[in-house]
C-alpha cells in the first residue's frame, strides 16, 4: 500500500523523532510511504481558537494537498479528528487505528523493554474512537510491561490554547494527572498525540520526575 | 439581579480564587466521583441507552422546530384544563407577573420549589423589592437563602459547603444551639422550619422539568417532597416555565423520565414526581398560572448551531464528568448556569460580550458530550462560540499570521528555521509564559521532520 505520511506542523517542528519512527515502521511493515512536503498545519489550532475561517480554510488546504491520496497516515489522533470533521471523505487515519483497524495488525515486530502506561488522550477516546487498539499494539511489543493510570482516560489538562489561557485549571488537572502516572510505576509514559505528551512531559520534567514520555509510533518503531 | 450572571470577573480570574480553596477541591472530587460511579452504574444497566438519548434528541430537535406550534397547543390545552398562561419576555416581565399575581391576593410570603428558571430572573430578589418573603423549600436552597449564598450546581446547588459549615449555619438560624452534624439531625431541623410554612403559605412558586403541549400537563421531578408540598398545599401556584421545557406528547414523558434521574442523581427513578393538569376542584390549588418564559431563548433558537443548548434537561452530568468544573466548582461559571452546559448556555442567554471568556473554560476533552442524555455536542458548541467572541488585537494579529505562514509550505518553512534559532528567552515570553509557569517548554528540533526527509530522499 501507498501510504502518504501527514506529520503535523507540530510534530515537524518539536517532534520530529515521532515523524521518522511512524516512517520507518511502516516501511518495515512492507509499505511505500511518500510525504508531501506542501502540508503544513491543518489548522486545528485556529478552529478551537475561535478563528473559524482560518481553520476552515487551512482543512481545505489539506484536501488540495493530498488530493489523489490512497490513504494517509498521522500520529496525531486530534489533527486526524479535526480534519475529519471538517474534511469529511479525506482518507486520513491516526497511526493506531491504522494499524489494528486497516491493517490488522497488532504485532508489529518491535522491542522495547520498559514499563510502559498508556494514556487515552480525550480526541482519541472520544472523538476517534481508538477503543483498546494501542493497547493491543503495546501488549505484542516484546519485553514492555504495561501498567494503568488510574482513571486514565481523565483529560490531562493540555486543550490548546486552553493550556495558556485558562493556565492555572490546566495546571490543576495536570498535577492530578502527573500524580497517578507516578502512583502507576511507570518508567515511561505513551500516548497518540505529542500534544498532551508535551503537556505531561513538561510537567513531569519541571516536577523532577525519572518518568518519561514516548510517542506510541517511538515504541512501535524500536527493535 | 435579573439574569442568569453573577459577578463580573473572566472566567480565569475567578478560577485563580477558587483554585487555591484546596478544601472546595477535596469536596468537589469526592462529590463528582460518587455520583460519577453512580450514573455509570445505572446507565450502564440499559442496554438501550444510546436509543434513549437519540429519542430524547430526536424530539428535542423536533421541539425547537416547531416550537412556535407546541407553544399555543400548550396554552390552548392549560387553559382548557383551568390554568391562566402568561407569556413574559424577559426577566421584568415575568417577575412583574408573578409579583401582580401575589400581590393581588395581599399576600406577603411564598413558598418555592427548587427552580432554576426562578434563579435565572431573580426572582426572590425581584419579589423581596416588593416586600414579598420568597422561601426556598428545598433543603440546599434553604441553606443557600440563610446564609445570602449561591448554588453552585444545577442539581446540589450547595455542593460547595460541608456539613460542619451547614451545622454552624443552622445553629445560627432556625436550629436548635446543640444541632449536630448528623445528615439526619440537619434535615430535621429544616423540615421543622418548613411544615409550618408550608400549612400557612397561600402562594406556592414552581419551575418545571417538562411542559406537556399535547395536554397542558406541566411536571416536576424532586427528591425531597418539598416540590409536592409546595405544588399542593397553597391556594395559589405560580409556575415559572422556560418555553424550552416543552414536550409534543404525554407518550414522550416515558423518554425523559428514563433519561433524567440516571443521568442526574444516578436514579433509575426519582423519589417524587408531581404532575398537574390544570384544576381538580376539592383538590389542591384553586388558582393555577403558567408564566411562559423567553428571556433570551428565542435569540438562542435563531443560531442553528447553538440552540442546541436549548435542548438541556437540566439533568447536570456535563458538570459531574467535566474536569474543569471539578476543579474550579460552579462559581467561577459567574453564572446560575455553571459547567459545561453553563459555558454554552450563559453566553447565548447573556449576549457572547457578557460572557466571553466561558467558551474558553473547557479543554474540549469530550466528556460533557458523551454523557449528555440528550447528546448535545456541548464541545462543538463552545468552539462555535469562540468564533463568536471578540478577540484581543494582539492575538488577532498572531493568528493571522500563522495562518499566512501555514498557507504556503515555503513560508512555513523558513518560519520553521527562524524560531529554532529563537533564543530561549524569546520563546519562553508573552503567551508562553503561561506554560512556563508550571511546565517545561520543549526546544525546536535541530531538523524538522521534513529536512530529515530531504535528506534522506535527495
Amino acid at each position: 500500500m501507498r501510504i502518504s505520511v501527514f506529520i503535523t506542523c507540530f510534530n515537524d517542528t518539536l517532534f520530529p523523532q515521532t515523524g521518522r519512527a511512524m516512517v520507518e515502521l511502516l516501511e518495515r511493515l512492507g509499505h511505500e510511504v511518500e510525504f508531501r512536503p506542501e502540508q503544513t498545519c491543518c489548522g486545528q489550532m485556529h478552529m478551537n481558537s475561535g478563528y473559524r475561517d482560518e481553520g476552515l480554510e487551512l482543512a481545505a488546504r489539506m484536501r488540495r494537498v493530498f488530493d489523489g491520496a490512497e490513504v494517509i497516515v498521522t500520529p496525531s489522533a486530534s489533527c486526524a479528528g479535526h480534519v475529519l470533521e471538517h474534511e469529511p471523505g479525506l482518507p486520513v487515519h491516526e497511526l493506531s487505528q491504522f494499524l489494528t483497524g486497516v491493517l490488522g495488525v497488532e504485532e508489529v515486530g518491535a522491542r522495547y523493554p520498559a514499563r510502559v502506561a498508556y494514556h487515552p488522550t480525550c480526541h482519541s477516546l472520544r472523538a476517534l474512537r481508538v477503543g483498546d487498539g494501542p493497547g493491543r499494539l503495546l501488549a505484542a511489543v516484546e519485553g514492555l510491561d504495561l501498567v494503568e493510570i488510574d482513571e486514565a482516560d481523565q483529560c490531562c489538562g493540555f486543550g490548546g490554547t486552553f493550556a495558556v489561557k485558562n493556565a492555572e485549571v490546566s495546571m490543576a488537572m495536570l498535577d492530578d494527572k502527573l500524580s497517578a502516572i507516578e502512583r502507576s510505576g511507570a518508567e515511561v509514559v505513551t500516548a497518540v498525540d505529542n500534544s498532551c505528551l508535551m503537556q505531561i512531559g513538561g510537567g513531569l520534567s519541571r516536577r523532577g520526575s525519572p518518568v518519561s514520555t514516548l510517542h506510541l509510533a517511538e515504541i512501535l518503531a524500536a527493535t | 439581579m435579573s439574569s442568569a450572571s453573577r459577578g463580573g470577573a473572566t472566567f480565569p480570574q475567578a478560577a485563580h480564587v477558587e483554585l487555591r480553596n484546596a478544601q472546595l477541591r477535596r469536596n468537589l472530587g469526592h462529590a463528582t466521583r460518587t455520583i460519577r460511579a453512580k450514573r455509570a452504574a445505572v446507565v450502564d444497566e440499559l442496554d438501550n441507552w444510546q436509543q434513549l438519548r437519540e429519542a430524547g434528541a430526536a424530539i428535542k430537535r423536533d421541539v425547537m422546530a416547531n416550537l412556535d406550534t407546541y407553544l399555543v397547543e400548550f396554552e390552548r390545552a392549560a387553559t382548557e384544563a383551568g390554568a391562566t398562561v402568561h407569556w413574559a419576555a424577559d426577566a421584568d416581565a415575568a417577575n412583574d407577573l408573578v409579583a401582580g399575581i401575589v400581590a393581588g391576593h395581599g399576600e406577603h410570603e411564598v413558598v418555592k420549589v427548587k427552580s432554576l428558571t426562578t434563579d435565572e430572573i431573580g426572582l426572590n430578589d425581584a419579589l423581596a423589592a416588593r416586600g414579598v418573603e420568597a422561601l426556598e423549600t428545598d433543603f440546599a436552597e434553604l441553606i443557600l437563602q440563610l446564609d445570602g449564598d449561591w448554588s453552585s450546581h444545577i442539581l446540589v446547588p450547595a455542593i460547595h459547603r460541608n456539613r460542619t459549615e451547614i451545622r454552624d449555619l443552622l445553629r445560627r438560624t432556625i436550629g436548635p444551639a446543640d444541632l449536630s452534624d448528623e445528615p439526619a439531625a440537619l434535615a430535621e431541623a429544616a423540615r421543622v422550619h418548613l411544615r409550618e410554612r408550608f400549612l400557612r403559605a397561600r402562594v406556592g412558586i414552581s419551575g418545571a422539568n417538562f411542559a406537556i403541549a399535547e395536554t397542558g400537563t406541566l411536571v416536576v421531578l424532586e427528591s425531597e417532597g418539598n416540590g409536592r408540598m409546595c405544588t399542593t398545599l397553597p391556594q395559589v401556584l405560580i409556575s415559572v416555565v422556560g418555553i424550552e421545557k416543552l414536550l409534543p406528547r404525554f407518550e414522550h414523558l416515558a423518554v425523559f423520565m428514563q433519561l433524567l434521574p440516571r443521568s442526574s442523581t444516578g436514579e433509575r427513578m426519582n423519589p417524587y414526581t408531581s404532575l398537574w393538569t390544570g384544576m381538580t376542584p376539592g383538590d389542591g390549588p384553586a388558582e393555577m398560572h403558567v408564566v411562559l418564559l423567553d428571556n433570551g431563548r428565542s435569540d438562542v433558537l435563531r443560531d442553528p448551531v447553538g440552540r442546541e443548548a436549548l435542548h438541556c434537561i437540566r439533568c447536570s452530568a456535563c458538570l459531574n464528568v467535566c474536569p474543569v468544573y471539578e476543579r474550579t466548582g460552579g462559581h467561577a461559571y459567574g453564572s446560575i448556569y455553571p459547567g459545561p452546559i453553563g459555558a454554552i448556555l450563559t453566553p447565548q442567554l447573556e449576549g457572547i460580550g457578557a460572557a466571553a471568556s466561558l467558551p474558553y473554560a473547557s479543554s474540549l476533552c469530550g466528556a460533557c458530550y458523551e454523557v449528555c442524555p440528550v447528546k448535545i455536542d456541548i464541545p462543538r458548541v463552545l468552539v462555535h462560540l469562540r468564533g463568536l467572541t471578540p478577540k484581543r488585537g494582539a492575538e488577532r494579529r498572531a493568528m493571522r499570521t500563522l495562518a499566512w505562514l501555514f498557507a504556503d509550505a515555503g513560508r512555513y518553512r523558513r518560519a520553521q528555521r527562524l524560531a529554532r534559532v529563537l533564543p530561549a528567552r524569546v520563546a519562553g515570553a508573552g503567551p508562553m509564559r503561561a506554560w512556563t509557569a508550571g511546565r517545561d517548554l520543549p526546544a525546536v528540533a535541530p531538523q524538522s521532520f521534513r529536512e530529515w526527509w530531504h535528506e534522506r530522499r535527495p
